[in-house]
C-alpha cells in the first residue's frame, strides 16, 4: 500500500529464496532446540499466516485498516467452544429458553426502533426511538438475568456455561468464520464509506468489546475461568492414545524414537498437515479471485478510489465485501487456534500480539501478496518467539559491564520487552525503505 | 432530606468522578484532534505517548522525593510535570524528524500515516516498558482529600458521605488552565493563528508564507504537553499502568470524533459526553433509587451495565455518531 503499485524488477527467485532462508532457520531451530519446538513454532506460524492472509485481504487488496483483528480472532475462537465441546447437562433446559427469548426481545426492540426511525420524523422520532430502546433494554435484562443465573448455577466449579453441541471440531472452523463475518458486517456497515481511519477506530472498539464479552459472560464460555479440553479436529490423535497403542509404540521403536516424543511429534505433524491444507485452499481461492475481473476491480479501487467510483464501481459495497471476507478468514484462524490449544483463555487476547503483530506480518511479507503474508506470518512469528529468547541474552551481555545493583536488575528485567521494540522498528523500517515488503505483489 | 441525600450520592459517585475523568479525556482528545487537524492522521501512538510522558513524570517525581523536595499539600508530580513535558516533546520532535517527516514530504495517504503511527506505538510502548515496567504504580503524594467523609459529616450532618479528593480538584483546575491557555494561544497569538490557517487550508497557508515546519514543530510540542498532562492527571487520579493507557485510546478517539474531529471545542465536549455516559451507565443506582423512591428496596444493584463493559459505552456512542452525524456534534472536518 504505497500509492503506486507498478510491478517491480524484483527477480522471480526472490520468493523461493526467502522461503528457503525461512526453512533453513527452522531446520537450525530443529537441530539446536529439538523438532518439537520447531513444529510448535511452525504450527503457530501457519496459524499466524492464515490471520495474515485475512488481514492482507483487507489491507493489501483494499487498503482497509483493521485495528481489531484480535476481536474477530477471539470471536472465531468461540465457535469450537459452542460447537464441539460436550453440552452441560441440564444447562440448556435451565437457561436456554430464557436466553433465546432475551435475544429475541433485543432483536425485536432494535427492529422496532429502526422502523420507528424510518416512519416518523421530528421530535416524536427521537422520543419514540429512545422509548423503544429503553423499554427493550429493560425487558431484555428482565428475561436475560434470571436465565444467566440459572445457567451459571449448574456445576459452577467445572461448567457453569451452556456448553457446546458436541459436534465434530472441523465443523466449528467455518462456523468461527461465519461468526467473525457477522460482526465484521455490522462494523463495516457503519464505519465504511466514511473517512478511512474511522474503520480503524471502530474496529479497535469492537475488538475490545468482543474480548470483554468473552471475559465476562460465564454462561457463554466460562469467562476468565477458561474452557479446557476442547476436542481436537478429526484426524489428529491424542498423545495418550498413541502411547497406549502397541502398534504405534512398536513402530516408534523400530524408527529408534522414544514413543512419548514420537507421539507429540505425530500430533503436531497432523495439525501441520491440516493447517497446510487450509492455507493451500485459501491461497488457491484468493489467487483465483485476484486474477478474476473482481480482483482487478479491487486493485483498481485501492489504487484510485475516485476513478474507480467514476467508472461506476460501488466502492463502499466492495469495501464491505472484502472487509467481511477478510474478517471471516481471521475468524477461521481463531477457531483453528483454539482447536490447536485445546482451551479457550479469553484473558490471553492481547491487541499488541493479535492485532498489531499480524499487521507487521502482512507488511513485512508484502502488502497484497498472499505468499508474502504466509512468509511474513511464519517469519515474524519465528522472530517474535526468538526475540523473547534472545532478548535476555543480549541484555545480559549489554549489562555485563555494569556492577550488580538496581540498575542492572532493571535492565535485565526489561529485556522481556525487547520484542516490542524489535517489532516496532521492523515495521517502521519496512514501511519506510521497502514498503512493498519481502515478496512484493506481482 | 432524602432528596438531598440522593443529590449528595449522585454528586459523590457520578458528577465529581465523571467531571474529573471527562477533563482527562478532553485533554487526551485535544492532543488527538490537534495532530489530526495539522498532520491529518489519527495518531494511534497517542495513548502510548501519554504513558511515556507519565512514566517520565513518575521518574522525576521519584527523583524529587529522594531529594526531599515536595510541594507540601500538592503532589510532587506537579513539580515534575514540566520536565516530563520537555522530555516527551523532545521525543515527539525526534520521532517526527526520523519517521513522520518523510511521509509528509511524499504526501502519503492518511491511512499509511496511521499504519506508521502503529509502528511508533510499538516503539513507545517498548520505551515505556523499559523505563518503568508494566506494573501498576501509584505516585500520588501530598494531601489526599479536600473534603473527607468525616469533615463532610461534621460540616453538614448528612448521613450520606461526600468526599472530594485533591487529585480530582487538581485535575479539573489544571485542565481548565490548560484549555484556557490553549485557546488563548490558538486564537490570539500569531503562531496559533498560523496553525489554524494551516489546518483550514494547507495550500493557502503555504502560499501566504506560513512556515510549515514551524507549525508542525509547535503542534508536536503542544501535543506532547497535552499528552503528558492528561496522562499524569489520569495517573494521579487512578493509577499508572502502561496497558491502561493504550486502552484509553478508544474513549479518547471516541471523544474526538463525537465532538467533531479537528475541532478543539468539540474534543472537550466529546470528552465530557463520553465520561458522563460511561460513569452514568456503569454506576450502581441502587443508593440513589432507594433515597428517591420510598418503600422500594431493589433486588439488584440497579446497574445498567457492568463496569467491565465501559468500553462498550464509548463504542456505542461512537457508532451512533458515525451513523447519524459523521461530522460530530460540532462540525469537525471530514476528509
Amino acid at each position: 500500500m504505497s500509492g503506486t503499485h507498478q510491478p517491480g524488477q524484483s527477480s522471480t527467485l526472490r520468493g523461493p529464496i526467502c522461503f528457503a532462508i525461512l526453512a533453513a532457520l527452522l531446520v537450525i531451530e530443529g537441530l539446536t532446540s529439538g523438532w518439537n519446538s520447531t513444529l510448535g513454532i511452525l504450527n503457530m506460524g501457519l496459524l499466524s499466516a492464515i490471520m495474515a492472509l485475512g488481514v492482507n485481504m483487507q489491507w493489501g487488496y483494499a487498503g482497509l485498516f483493521n485495528a481489531g483483528a484480535m476481536g474477530f480472532l477471539a470471536l472465531g475462537g468461540l465457535a469450537p467452544v459452542l460447537i464441539s465441546t460436550a453440552p452441560t447437562p441440564g444447562a440448556f433446559r435451565a437457561g436456554g429458553p430464557g436466553l433465546i427469548t432475551a435475544f429475541a426481545v433485543a432483536v425485536i426492540a432494535v427492529l422496532l426502533a429502526v422502523q420507528a426511525y424510518r416512519r416518523t420524523s421530528g421530535k416524536l422520532r427521537g422520543l419514540l426511538v429512545a422509548l423503544i430502546l429503553i423499554v427493550g433494554f429493560f425487558a431484555f435484562r428482565w428475561v436475560f438475568d434470571p436465565a444467566v443465573t440459572a445457567v451459571e448455577a449448574i456445576n459452577p466449579s467445572a461448567a457453569g456455561n451452556l456448553g457446546g453441541l458436541g459436534w465434530p471440531t472441523l465443523i466449528s472452523w467455518p462456523v468461527g468464520a461465519l461468526l467473525a463475518a457477522g460482526a465484521a458486517w455490522l462494523v463495516g456497515k457503519t464505519a465504511l464509506g466514511l473517512r478511512s481511519d474511522y474503520l480503524a477506530i471502530a474496529t479497535l472498539g469492537i475488538a475490545e468489546i468482543i474480548v470483554a464479552v468473552l471475559k465476562n459472560e460465564q454462561w457463554l464460555d466460562r469467562g476468565v475461568l477458561n474452557v479446557n479440553g476442547i476436542p481436537r479436529p478429526w484426524p489428529v490423535p491424542y498423545e495418550i492414545d498413541l502411547q497406549n497403542s502397541a502398534s504405534f509404540v512398536a513402530k516408534a521403536q523400530s524408527w529408534g524414537m522414544d514413543p512419548t516424543l514420537a507421539s507429540t511429534l505425530t500430533v503436531k505433524l497432523a495439525f501441520l498437515a491440516l493447517f497446510v491444507v487450509v492455507i493451500l485452499l485459501l491461497i488457491w481461492g484468493t489467487e483465483l479471485a485476484l486474477k478474476s475481473p473482481w480482483g482487478r476491480m479491487m486493485r483498481a479501487i485501492r489504487d484510485n478510489e475516485v476513478s474507480a467510483a467514476a467508472m461506476g464501481k460501488n466502492v463502499t459495497r466492495r469495501h464491505l465485501q472484502i472487509f467481511v471476507l477478510g474478517s471471516a478468514v481471521i475468524g477461521l484462524a481463531g477457531a483453528m487456534m483454539i482447536s490447536l490449544d485445546g482451551q479457550m483463555t479469553p484473558a490471553s487476547y492481547n491487541p499488541l500480539r493479535y492485532t498489531f503483530l499480524i499487521l507487521v506480518m502482512v507488511i513485512v511479507g508484502g502488502s497484497g501478496s498472499n505468499w508474502g503474508s504466509v512468509l511474513g506470518g511464519i517469519l515474524v512469528w519465528y522472530l517474535w518467539v526468538k526475540a523473547g529468547d534472545w532478548g535476555p541474552d543480549i541484555m545480559g551481555w549489554a549489562a555485563s559491564p555494569f556492577a550488580d545493583g538496581p540498575l542492572k536488575d532493571h535492565l535485565l528485567n526489561s529485556a522481556a520487552h525487547m520484542r516490542m521494540l524489535v517489532m516496532g522498528i521492523i515495521l517502521l523500517v519496512v514501511l519506510r525503505f521497502s514498503p512493498r515488503g519481502l515478496m512484493p505483489e506481482k | 432530606m432524602d432528596v438531598i441525600n440522593a443529590l449528595v450520592a449522585l454528586t459523590n459517585y457520578v458528577l465529581i468522578p465523571a467531571t474529573a475523568y471527562g477533563a482527562q479525556l478532553a485533554l487526551g482528545a485535544l492532543g488527538v484532534t490537534l495532530v489530526y487537524s495539522i498532520l491529518r492522521f489519527s495518531n494511534f501512538a497517542h495513548g502510548d505517548t501519554m504513558a511515556f510522558g507519565t512514566g517520565i513524570v513518575i521518574l522525576f517525581t521519584w527523583l524529587f522525593q529522594s531529594w526531599g523536595i515536595s510541594l507540601g499539600p500538592l503532589p510532587t508530580a506537579l513539580l515534575a510535570l514540566p520536565f516530563g513535558i520537555i522530555v516527551t516533546a523532545a521525543l515527539l520532535l525526534g520521532t517526527d524528524r526520523v519517521v513522520y517527516k518523510f511521509y509528509r514530504k511524499v504526501r502519503a495517504a492518511p491511512v499509511i500515516l496511521v499504519m506508521v503511527s502503529v509502528g511508533v506505538m510499538f516503539v513507545m510502548n517498548a520505551l515505556t516498558r523499559f523505563l518503568i515496567g508494566v506494573d501498576q504504580i501509584t505516585f500520588d503524594d501530598g494531601e489526599r482529600f479536600v473534603i473527607s467523609a468525616r469533615q463532610w459529616r461534621d460540616m453538614t450532618g448528612l448521613s450520606e458521605p461526600l468526599t472530594l479528593r485533591s487529585t480530582q480538584v487538581i485535575t479539573i483546575v489544571t485542565a481548565l488552565l490548560v484549555m484556557v491557555a490553549l485557546f488563548w494561544f490558538l486564537n490570539r497569538t500569531r503562531t496559533g493563528k498560523s496553525m489554524r490557517a494551516f489546518s483550514d487550508n494547507e495550500d493557502l497557508a503555504l502560499l501566504s508564507g506560513i512556515n510549515p515546519d514551524r507549525v508542525v514543530t509547535v503542534t508536536w510540542i503542544i501535543t506532547g504537553a497535552l499528552a503528558t498532562i492528561a496522562g499524569t492527571l489520569y495517573g494521579l487520579d487512578k493509577s499508572f499502568k502502561a496497558f491502561t493507557y493504550f486502552q484509553l485510546l478508544l474513549p479518547i478517539f471516541a471523544a474526538a470524533i463525537v465532538g467533531g474531529i479537528g475541532s478543539p471545542v468539540g474534543a472537550i465536549l466529546g470528552g465530557f459526553v463520553i465520561s458522563f455516559s460511561e460513569v452514568g451507565l456503569t454506576y450502581a443506582w441502587k443508593k440513589v433509587a432507594t433515597y428517591l423512591i420510598p418503600h422500594w428496596e431493589p433486588d439488584g444493584l440497579v446497574q445498567l451495565l457492568s463496569t467491565d463493559y465501559k468500553f462498550a459505552v464509548s463504542f456505542t456512542i461512537l457508532i451512533l455518531v458515525l451513523i447519524f452525524k459523521p461530522t460530530g456534534l460540532l462540525k469537525g472536518k471530514i476528509v
